[in-house]
């Protein structure tokens, strides 16, 4: 048994494309991730940034459509294949495949252990394990200016 | 674990230099003004993952000239830097930060 991956994958488009070849390559994706359904592939979440522009040109390029997809699967055949349909497709200036499970485990235990030393510590000074909102001095959220513009990962 | 170090600093002038960066840790400096204590900004805030895509994180550490920020300036801890050099590094591919800017 093989535990299960999680993948990302951002690709770029070119501005030239239209909605409906961008559509077009994301159905195309959803049909490579369904082929290899043997191996538990699914498409969990797209997201289409939209068009935004560049660091710097590629292939003379100012802007590109920005589409990232998050996957699922067993094994990593499925993104092989998309990674060779990429590199194949015209359209397509620019993409990254990064495996995330391992580094959000990594985060989420750090967060856990974090959690349990300050509940342990708090105990030891026979407070309640939880703090209560807004007795801590930096409780507030220290991103709440930037609330709407949060990018998931 | 010894996240941070005293020494160094932001903004320091271009004389000195490296030389007294290890003697006076944090205390008042010879010119007899303290430097503020720089602490990791993703130790402080908490943030676990560096998400590369996260724009708005990454650009307080990429300089006018898009180099990535170092340590010593930036405070960061040396685990967290080494995680924002990949996030910086995966943005660069993407086009969302630059790899250079002149």
């Amino acid at each position: 048994m093989s535990a299960s991956r999680q993948y990302e994958l951002v690709y770029l488009i070119t501005p030239d494309a239209s909605d409906q070849e961008v559509t077009d390559l994301h159905t195309q994706i959803e049909q490579i991730v369904q082929r290899f359904g043997s191996s538990n592939a699914v498409l969990e979440k797209t997201e289409n940034w939209g068009r935004r522009k560049l660091a710097y040109e590629i292939g003379h390029h100012r802007e590109a459509t920005y589409v990232v997809e998050t996957i699922n699967s067993t094994s990593g055949d499925v993104m092989k294949e998309i990674d060779r349909r990429l590199r194949v497709t015209d359209q397509v200036i620019r993409h990254l495949v990064v495996r995330v499970d391992e580094e959000i485990r990594v985060a989420d235990r750090t967060r856990d252990a974090r959690k349990a030393n300050q509940a342990r510590r708090r105990v030891a000074r026979g407070l309640p394990p939880e703090p209560a909102p807004g007795e801590k001095r930096g409780d507030q959220d220290s991103d709440d200016d930037r609330d709407g513009m949060e990018v998931q990962r | 674990m010894s996240e941070e170090r005293g020494g160094g600093g932001r903004g320091r002038g271009g004389k000195g230099g490296d030389k007294d960066k290890d003697k006076n840790k944090d205390g008042p400096r010879r010119g007899g003004f303290f430097r503020r204590r720089r602490v990791c900004k993703f130790c402080a805030e908490k943030i676990d993952y560096i998400n590369y895509k996260d724009v708005r994180l990454l650009a307080p550490f990429l300089p006018e000239r898009g180099k990535i920020q170092p340590r010593r300036i930036s405070g960061t801890c040396a685990l967290h830097q080494r995680k924002l050099q990949t996030a910086i590094k995966r943005a660069r591919q993407l086009a969302l930060v630059p790899y250079v800017t002149d």
